[in-house]
Formats: structure tokens, C-alpha cells, sequence
């Protein structure tokens, strides 16, 4: 345990079981935090596509990725910048949805996620499969908003959220790991936030 | 956005073995609601300028709270610079701000951060809202310091000249300062304009934004409206996190 700091109380003595190690409850509001200006994309010209090592790599426009079996999450989205937030709502259509049709080699162990911004973010396979992972359009039951990372984002809540890249428009299939953007910049290749991997060597 | 090259490559943009002592050497308040915190750390990692801290407080119980901080002071600092802002709401801040005394210890971790850095060497423009200013500072500090105060363009933006942090500084630096609230000379109360941005702008430059996400959405749709290439600009925004990601 890290020495006390001298007159620190804390606020929140209650901890709330969902909070990971380090986190703060941020409430009703959803802080924005990005490295890039926001694009503007209209919806006609997004794309999504799974390509690199895969069978058949596929794309997706807006109306075929809309056609596809809808799929929620409900529950709790966590930043690294130490915020976390409750009960979210997302939906658009699973990862697993997109990968069936695309189907990875058995050799593909990771996942590059590229946006629209040309922010990348890694991803081992296995944390975008069973359940875990969803290409998402709508945020309480609305668009999803551009500054959340709209018309499309990637939703990986069970990792730190700059795993959840925003403007999504590609998933390369990979046999080895490749750094993203914030993780060539120092931040933690997995990043899952109940073990705190914040920074590379957490 | 490119991939990232950059500047920060070859640099410890990891923070280099875990977390450190810090022992706090000064305690300033030149500016309402925020304190200044000089910062001895104990075998520290040079940074860059742009780069951050995270300070974490621990309880007696073992419950910790962490928030990251930008960097003012040059890497030529035998000390490391903070500046925060205390949020009413804020439990780390306001301890920063309230109860920390010189001689208290703090742990800390860093310099974190390789994207929003400034290699000292190439031309950049700085657009910083409030308290964005920050890792600005460090970046003008070191500039100075090298003698190449040429290679950077300011523009800063606050509501009044009294709640701009280091604004001394950034006056006697010529930086265009920007006021929503009151006139500043000639110029009357009102938010940065395409027209004060242009003659910023010069060829080559790396563009930079801190601020809160609104001033940074603001400043950067400006500058792309103006034809500053997206990729060129590099963004920090900090929310009620008071983190920048």
C-alpha cells in the first residue's frame, strides 16, 4: 500500500463496487477527450470493413451494417484519464456479427482498429469476441454523437475507453500485436482497467 | 491524424518506473481558484514540454484518488512546475489547492505523454483556452531557454485577464491574448477569431490546442475552417476530469 499522503481524507468513502481501482464516478456527464479534431462524416460515406487476415474480408456501408441483427450494451464505460461512467446504452451490431462474415484465419490472434481520423488503437482477438465488443450508432436511443465519436464508434467496454476508437471504419485482422496510437505513445497495450494497465509496463 | 512519427519518438513517453516521491518545494497562489505547486521529485525522468504528471493521494484506509496535471516548467527546471485548478467538486484539487504546505510529500508518476510535445526545434503554434495555457508554459519556458522564442506563435483565451494563469508571461511574450469578457487594449470582449488566427499561421507549423473540450472543438473547427491541415493540429482537452487525455 502507498505511504498516506499527509491530511488526505477522501471524499467518496463508499466505494461503489463498480468502480475499478482508481476511478471516480463522473455522474450524468461524459467527458470528451480526443488528440485530433473532430471529422465530420456523413453517414452515406462511412464504411465499416474487416480485411488483413481473414477469409473474406468484407465491407459494410451504413444501410448493410444497419441490416445486420441489432445488438446492445448496457452498463458501465471506464477512461483511463481516471473518470468512469454508469449504466450507458449503446447499440448498434456485434463484433462477433461482423468477424462471422468475415471469418479470421486461425493464425489472426489481434486486432487493429483504424478510424475514419487515422487513429489506431490494438486489440488481442479474444477481447472483441464472445459478447464483448460492438460497432456502435446510437447512445441512449439516439445518434450517437460526433464528439463521442459518431456517426460510428468502437465499443470495448470491458477496456479502458481509447481502446473504444472513435469515427470506426476498419478492423485489420493481425498474427502479431501492433501498437495503436496512444500505445506507441506510451499507454498500455491491453488496458484493462480492473488491473489498472494504464501505461505500457503496468 | 498521421501515424505518430513524431517528436515523442526515442522519448520516454511511458513513465519510467512506476510511481516516485515528490517533495513539495513551493506553493503559490497568483491566480483565484488554483494553486501553483514546485515540485522536487526524487529521481526524476527529464520531460518534454507538453508532457503531464498524474499526482495520487492515499488515505489512511488505502484509498487513493489520482488526476493527471500538465507540466509548466521547462526540462531545465531543477523543479517540476504544476498549475491546478481547483474544481469545487474536485478531490484531488482541492486537496492540491487547500491543504498541501511546502514540505509535504506527494507521489507522482512521469512525464507521461508522447503525442502533445514539442521537440524545441520546429515551428508551432500554441491556442490554449483558461487553463490550457499550462503545458504552453513549459514549452515558452523552454524556448527561452534555448533562444528560440522564434520558432512559436501564441494565442491565449480566458474570460478576464485576472483568471488567465501566467498571463505576465505570455504578455511579455507577445502573445495574442484573447479576452470573452472584458476589452483587452484596443480589442473588445470577444471569443478568437479566424481573422487573429491567420497571421499565426506560417508554413510548416505543428498546430496545438489545450483547453476545455468546448474551446478545443471551437479553436480547431477555426483553424481547419481556415485551411490549416487536420493532420497538422494536435489536440489536449480536459473535461470535468480535469485530465488530459
Amino acid at each position: 500500500m502507498p505511504t498516506p499522503t499527509r491530511g488526505f481524507l477522501g471524499r467518496r468513502r463508499e466505494r461503489d463496487p463498480r468502480l475499478p481501482p482508481g476511478q471516480y464516478d463522473v455522474g450524468a456527464d461524459w467527458p470528451v477527450l480526443t488528440a485530433e479534431p473532430t471529422p465530420r462524416i456523413a453517414p452515406e460515406t462511412w464504411t465499416m470493413t474487416v480485411d488483413g487476415h481473414v477469409e473474406e474480408p468484407t465491407t459494410w456501408t451504413w444501410d448493410e451494417a444497419h441490416a445486420l441483427p441489432r445488438s446492445e450494451y448496457r452498463g458501465d464505460i471506464h477512461c483511463v484519464t481516471t473518470w468512469s461512467k454508469f449504466d450507458t446504452w449503446f447499440a448498434g451490431v456485434s463484433v462477433d456479427t461482423l468477424l462471422e462474415a468475415a471469418r479470421p484465419t486461425a493464425d489472426a490472434h489481434f486486432v487493429m482498429a483504424t478510424s475514419k481520423t487515422g487513429y489506431t488503437t490494438n486489440l488481442p482477438l479474444e477481447h472483441v469476441t464472445g459478447g464483448k465488443a460492438w460497432v456502435v450508432w446510437e447512445y441512449d436511443g439516439k445518434p450517437l454523437p460526433i464528439e463521442h465519436g459518431g456517426p460510428v464508434r468502437l465499443l470495448v467496454p470491458h477496456l479502458y475507453f481509447w481502446k473504444s476508437a472513435k469515427w470506426v471504419t476498419k478492423l485489420t485482422l493481425l498474427t502479431r500485436d501492433q501498437q495503436g496510437f496512444w500505445e506507441q505513445n506510451g499507454y498500455h497495450d491491453l488496458g484493462d482497467p480492473w488491473r489498472q494497465q494504464r501505461y505500457q509496463g503496468d | 491524424m498521421t501515424e505518430p512519427e513524431v517528436l515523442g519518438a526515442g522519448v520516454p513517453s511511458a513513465p519510467a518506473g512506476g510511481w516516485r516521491t515528490a517533495t513539495v518545494s513551493g506553493v503559490r497562489r497568483p491566480l483565484q481558484r488554483s494553486v501553483e505547486l514546485r515540485l522536487d521529485v526524487h529521481d526524476r525522468v527529464d520531460h518534454l514540454p507538453g508532457q503531464h504528471y498524474v499526482v495520487r493521494l492515499t488515505a489512511e484506509d488505502g484509498y487513493t484518488a489520482q488526476r493527471s496535471y500538465s507540466i509548466a516548467s521547462a526540462p531545465g527546471d531543477p523543479l517540476v512546475e504544476l498549475f491546478v485548478e481547483r474544481l469545487d467538486d474536485g478531490e484531488v484539487s482541492t486537496f492540491l489547492a487547500d491543504v498541501v504546505e511546502p514540505g509535504d510529500e506527494l507521489e507522482v508518476r512521469g512525464p507521461i505523454g508522447g503525442w502533445f510535445v514539442w521537440d524545441g526545434e520546429t515551428p508551432a503554434l500554441l491556442i490554449a483556452g483558461g487553463y490550457g495555457v499550462v503545458p504552453f508554459i513549459s514549452m515558452l519556458r523552454h524556448a527561452r531557454a534555448t533562444g528560440r522564442e522564434d520558432l512559436l506563435r501564441i494565442a491565449v483565451s480566458a474570460r478576464t485577464m485576472a483568471q488567465l494563469p501566467y498571463a505576465d508571461e505570455l504578455v511579455a511574450a507577445g502573445a495574442l491574448v484573447v479576452l470573452t469578457r472584458e476589452a483587452h487594449g484596443i480589442r473588445p470582449a470577444g471569443r478568437l477569431t479566424a481573422a487573429e488566427l491567420v497571421p499565426l499561421w506560417e508554413p510548416g507549423q505543428t498546430t496545438y490546442v489545450c483547453g476545455s473540450a468546448s474551446f478545443a472543438e471551437a479553436a480547431t473547427q477555426l483553424l481547419v475552417g481556415t485551411g490549416v491541415p487536420a493532420e497538422s493540429i494536435r489536440v489536449e482537452r480536459f473535461g470535468p476530469s480535469g485530465a488530459p487525455s
